[in-house]
């Protein structure tokens, strides 16, 4: 009976009840988050069969041989990739030659000049706002602005002076792997500066204070202290920009000339693995054909994968284990 | 003393190099803007643009409602799904994500967001316009659902992680309990940041073309039933700018320009938002 006076005094069943209570929120709660984890994991699931099963039976009609043919007829049922992987990494090859050294230069000014607010800040934005700008809008000026361009202008005056390296030889178009390559270098430079920017922010400040103690010029600590410790950093960035440009579809689309062949001139209309998949993709009879070109996009996907999980280890382990910057 | 002086030049010459980068880099924006609000705000400003459907090729006039309609719908559609979906994985990954099936939830999602957006549209058409046998708004809606999932539930992420243990300790301490905390303390401390990743996942989403080629197809009719086909401005501005009318690809400037404008909007939004917040 004692016992039960000392019950009284603290009402058990009360606190038993909201300790059950509080319990169970919990536990709903962390049922809850961690079921929607698992939904974004069953999502990937399907997503890689949504990607596998259609090019299956490409897979089966034309195995390895599929990669290495550059054939592509609808008509005859015989497909190749090999058209849309060179003119997919030739134009990305065009897009981080011309983007890679104005970005780098871009980041620079925008981490290490510490003089000239006034333009640094609206710069800053202005990159970010490109980073924004759809990539169909980019395509529709690329289309009425840059090939016409082109066409009369920059792609004469490089054959004209440049002529005798095989890559700018042969009749103009304007719509060309040139053309696309621009059109990439302008749609991944504010990623670029972006992440390298932010790459070098993170060198640290006493290792410059260091060198210009030393009497290095600003060049010269960019150059020999700044540079070679940010440079993992700047690959990764570098690496992410081109996976990007790798998957770039629409403004691609639009400017290329769509034409399968493999030639050595720049200014040769071509074709890239994700703008023949846009193009042909609404008029694809069959399955063989519907097949082969959802293989292009299984191709595409696995280079940018690869060249994505590079990218990441290399800015995870440059800021060594902390979030990594996105865009 | 003469060495001294080149080294001084070329840190000069340098300086004004890396000038001409960034100038590089930001006149492409410039140019562009310029050209799209030339080209667009004709276009934009006639009569019947905003409310009018598409009229056939050689009829002057019309409009692009279908195609407002339909972006809106569509990403709306996606939004309604991504936004609480990834802010709740974000609060999974923060809060009860330090093991193995959030590292996995973390990769994938950094896997997804590497992806090129016309995956997501063979996505969109292998999972709901193979199997339901027709186009559709609601395939197009699922296929930027994903593609907005990971940038929601990482910048999410990214926001709560933010917030100082202090407070959970705090709310735990007065004996809330731990979804209480997390949804009345943690998560309202973070809104900033969760806010501007739903805005620029949105963003991102009504200015994707690619994913919509596979899925919603277009529409030149005004369609409101989101299991068929819809126009979207996007495609507008991809279709309009491949036909040889100039009366259809005044059309496309202009559609490009309202993109643009929405797109730019929500960004600023966006950032204007987390300063002030952050203030």
């Amino acid at each position: 009976m004692s016992q039960g006076t000392a019950e009284r005094v603290v009402p058990p069943p009360l606190a038993l009840r909201h300790r059950r209570q509080r319990v169970d929120g919990d536990r709903v709660f962390e049922g809850l988050a961690l079921g929607a984890g698992i939904v974004i994991l069953a999502i990937a699931g399907i997503f890689v069969l949504a990607l596998f099963l259609p090019a299956l039976p490409a897979i089966r009609q034309f195995g390895l041989g599929f990669l290495t043919s550059s054939e592509w007829n609808p008509v005859t049922l015989r497909f190749g990739a090999l058209p849309f992987i060179f003119g997919t990494l030739l134009t990305s090859a065009i897009a981080m030659v011309i983007a890679f050294p104005i970005g780098l230069g871009a980041a620079l000014f925008l981490a290490e000049e510490a003089r000239l607010r006034f333009i640094r800040v609206p710069l800053s934005f202005a990159i970010e706002l490109l980073a924004g700008i759809p990539s169909v809008v980019i395509g529709l000026w690329a289309l009425f602005i840059l090939v016409p361009l082109m066409r009369t202008t920059i792609e004469p005056f490089l054959a004209h002076t440049l002529g005798f390296l095989p890559i700018f030889q042969g009749p103009v178009s304007g719509s060309s792997f040139l053309t696309a390559g621009i059109v990439l270098a302008i749609m991944v430079l504010p990623i670029l500066v972006a992440l390298s920017r932010d790459v070098i922010r993170v060198v640290p400040r006493s290792l410059r204070e260091g060198s210009l103690a030393l009497g290095a010029t600003k060049t010269e600590t960019v150059w020999s202290v700044v540079l070679p410790y940010a440079r993992v950093g700047i690959t990764g960035a570098m690496l992410l920009s081109l996976g990007r440009a790798l998957g770039e579809t629409i403004a691609v689309t639009m400017v290329i000339g769509n034409r399968a062949e493999i030639s050595r001139s720049l200014f040769a209309p071509g074709y890239t693995l994700p703008s023949v998949l846009a193009n042909e993709f609404t008029e694809a009879v069959g399955k063989i054909y519907q097949g082969a070109l959802f293989e292009l996009g299984l191709v595409l996907v696995l280079i940018t994968i690869l060249v994505n999980v590079l990218a990441r280890v290399m800015v995870w382990r440059f800021q060594g284990g902390r979030e990594p910057t996105r865009v | 003393m003469n060495r001294l002086a080149a080294r001084v030049m070329l840190d000069r010459l340098v300086s004004a190099l890396v000038i001409l980068c960034v100038m590089l880099a930001a006149i492409p924006v410039l140019i562009l803007l310029v050209f799209v609000v030339i080209k667009g705000l004709p276009g934009m400003l006639a009569p019947g643009f905003f409310t009018d459907l598409p009229h056939p090729i050689g009829v002057p006039g019309g409009g692009v409602f279908n195609a407002i309609i339909g972006t809106l719908v569509i990403v709306g559609i996606a939004s309604l799904v991504a936004v609480p979906l990834g802010t709740l994985v974000g609060i999974f990954l923060s809060e009860f994500g330090r093991n193995r099936v959030g590292d996995a939830v973390r990769f994938v999602s950094d896997v997804l967001t590497g992806l090129p957006s016309i995956a997501f549209g063979i996505f969109g058409y292998t999972v709901l316009v193979a199997t339901l046998g027709h186009f559709s708004a609601i395939s197009a809606s699922a296929a930027l659902a994903v593609l907005m999932l990971p940038v929601i539930l990482r910048a999410t992420e990214t926001a709560l992680v933010l917030v100082p243990n202090a407070l959970r300790e705090g709310g735990l301490a007065l004996g809330a309990p731990r979804w209480r905390v997390t949804m009345q303390i943690i998560v309202p401390a973070a809104l900033a940041g969760i806010v501007t990743g739903a805005l620029l996942a949105m963003a991102r989403a009504a200015g994707e073309t690619a994913p919509l080629l596979f899925t919603t197809l277009g529409n030149e009719y005004l369609q409101l039933n989101p299991g068929r086909p819809m126009g979207a401005l996007s495609l507008t501005v991809f279709k309009n700018a491949l036909v040889p009318y100039t009366s259809l690809q005044d059309q496309a400037w202009a559609a490009a320009l309202l993109l643009v404008i929405i797109v730019s909007v929500t960004n600023i939004l966006a950032r204007v938002y987390v300063r002030r917040v952050q203030r």
